[in-house]
């Protein structure tokens, strides 16, 4: 991965655990949302931890473009307060002795930021919570105080916001609430974000760049695309810890709608897929996302078949999978890559080969944003 | 009011005036020490805990007895006062201020390390990400969120030293508008038979006491209620 190290995030750390050392040297993009993805106990909020300076790394190096914020080998430490972050933690960690603007005037008067009542306005925009600003934390809904932390965050005017699963203590339709509110704040503010999530849902629609953690080690770090197909540095296979996420992610735009099966076409570089119409205005541009599991080979155009979307497609490889009765193939369908997980021996039936051409049978496709 | 006599009158502010004093020295005193306490890992905790919670185990004369001979003409500290020019301590209102500062040590310390226990690392770390350096959270997060830990730490001092006795007599001596405070005036009216004067400020110390633990017990229920 080529990053910009004028503004990447540098991370070289080294924290041991009850169990497991968190080893980690990384260097992320300077925009964007970057997900560190891992199950519970691999290490990833730690790691947040010690980006913020909460905890404490050892042999450690940390940077955001030229800013140092740590450097053991100099005995150079940066205490939270004095680096420019903003911090949203799991549960909503709302000051219960203000209400809702003294929330987030505390940061605000903190900053000593000379636009400051412009960024307190933009935030309380971004995030809709003009109506809450009088009221207790203790007044909020979950989603609410989330929201209300967000922006909390974002009046810091930070250079680097962190976020630790700010959707992990919310229920489905809270969760659903929120998430529409992070996509805008990735699509408008020009801050990098580090993410942590053990949710795929989130990844999918979040990310930009995706590190896979595991047991303290970076197991895949890379544009997300690249990572949830499998690849990514250092390219050890981490498919076992995408589990059935194993996939595809493709770009695509609304190039048609079809008002009598209640349908939409999306095009992407390669080919159209055939979805739910959920109202989206022609000419938007989606995420979408095609899991392994959802994708099925045919030599011969199948004929009399159910499923809706069928891509001509040439075998680009073939890999291995984490369990042995099972295969991935790589597909490549004009310039973009598709994902297929069959069974070992339809793979041996079919004599799949590379550089053969094939028809991939899409069962299902999600609209990720 | 026929029982109020010149003696109860300054017995009743002297002891009002060494409550306060002490309630005021005592919170000053009790908030680092509560917050160490709170806050600290070192081996140190559990024994410093234990010293603090002396008091509330000692009989208030074996305290009074080592103040005593510690601050008297031969102690120790005596012996440092009598150099900087202080002369001894005991038999004085300073003296007295000084035995109830400790004497009442457990009871402003333990409300507020409770109260700080209680707030937990979470809050702190919010304000160190939101640009507040250590004291300026100490100020704008830990002592608001622990306010019903000060009020309990102070109301309890006050109480405590109001009704402290065994510690007066051995450092105070009962020296009428000097040391003599309402819990030696009562013992000294049931010295003399007054029992009639003696029965209005116990009873008067009764209504008191009740009424601070009542407040108490109110005004935390209200905070639970807030709280929630």
């Amino acid at each position: 991965m080529t990053t910009d190290t004028s503004t990447a995030l540098q991370i070289r750390l080294r924290l041991p655990r009850a169990d497991f050392v968190l080893d980690v040297n990384v260097c992320l993009p300077g925009q964007g949302i970057s997900v560190l993805f891992g199950a519970s106990g691999s290490g990833k909020t730690s790691l947040l931890r010690c980006v913020a300076g909460l905890e404490r790394a050892q042999h450690a190096r940390l940077a955001l473009g030229q800013e140092v914020w740590q450097d053991d080998s100099a005995s150079f430490f940066v205490p939270t307060w004095r680096r420019p972050l903003g911090y949203v933690f799991q549960e909503a960690s709302l000051f219960e002795h203000l209400d809702v603007r003294g929330n987030l005037q505390f940061g605000l008067q903190r900053a000593k930021s000379a636009s400051g009542a412009l960024v307190l306005q933009k935030a309380i925009d971004l995030l809709g919570i003009g109506d809450l600003l009088a009221r207790r934390p203790s007044e909020l809904s979950g989603g609410e105080r989330q929201r209300v932390a967000i922006a909390r965050a974002l009046a810091t005017q930070p250079r680097l916001l962190l976020l630790d699963e700010p959707l992990a203590s919310l229920d489905h339709a809270r969760r659903q609430e929120v998430l529409p509110w992070l996509e805008r704040l990735r699509d408008e503010l020009h801050i990098p974000m580090l993410y942590v999530t053990h949710s795929l849902d989130e990844v999918a629609r979040l990310a930009d760049t995706l590190v896979l953690l595991e047991r303290g080690q970076v197991r895949a770090c890379g544009p997300v695309a690249e990572v949830l197909a499998g690849g990514g540095a250092p390219g050890a296979a981490a498919t076992d810890l995408l589990g059935e996420g194993l996939g595809t992610l493709l770009r695509a735009t609304v190039a048609e709608r079809d008002a009598r099966w209640q349908l939409a076409r999306m095009d992407f570089e390669g080919g159209s897929l055939w979805l739910r119409d959920t109202g989206l205005a022609l000419g938007e541009s989606v995420r979408l996302r095609v899991l392994a599991r959802d994708v099925s080979i045919a030599l011969e155009q199948p004929r009399d078949t159910s499923i809706q979307n069928l891509l001509p497609c040439v075998v680009e490889a073939l890999e291995p999978d984490a369990h042995p009765s099972q295969q991935r193939v790589r597909l490549q369908c004009g310039s973009s890559t598709l994902l297929a997980r069959i069974t070992a021996r339809s793979a041996d039936a079919l004599a799949l080969a590379p550089g053969q051409s094939v028809w991939a049978q899409v069962k299902s496709v999600a609209l990720v944003e | 009011m026929n029982y109020l006599d010149a003696d109860t009158r300054s017995a009743i502010a002297l002891t009002l005036q060494l409550a306060s004093l002490t309630t005021v020295l005592l919170l000053l005193l009790a908030t680092p020490l509560a917050w160490w306490l709170a806050r600290t890992a070192s081996a140190w905790k559990a024994p410093v805990g234990a010293v603090v919670a002396l008091p509330l185990v000692l009989p208030p004369t074996v305290l009074g007895f080592y103040l005593l001979v510690s601050l008297g003409p031969q102690g120790p500290v005596g012996h440092i006062t009598q150099a900087l020019g202080w002369g001894t301590l005991p038999f004085t209102f300073a003296g007295l201020l000084l035995g109830s500062v400790i004497y009442s040590l457990p009871f402003a310390v333990q409300p507020l390390q409770r109260a700080f226990e209680a707030i937990g690392p979470r809050p702190l770390e919010v304000a160190a990400t939101l640009r507040a350096s250590p004291l300026d959270t100490f100020f704008s997060v830990v002592l608001p969120l622990s306010r019903p830990g000060f009020v309990t730490a102070a109301i309890l001092t006050f109480a405590h030293t109001v009704g402290e006795f065994g510690m007066v007599l051995m450092m105070g001596g009962n020296i009428p508008g000097q040391t003599r405070v309402l819990s030696t005036q009562i013992y000294g009216h049931v010295e003399a038979m007054e029992y009639a004067q003696a029965h209005w400020l116990a009873a008067g110390m009764l209504v008191f006491s009740f009424a601070v633990l009542l407040g108490l017990n109110w005004f935390n229920r209200g905070t639970n209620r807030v709280a929630v």
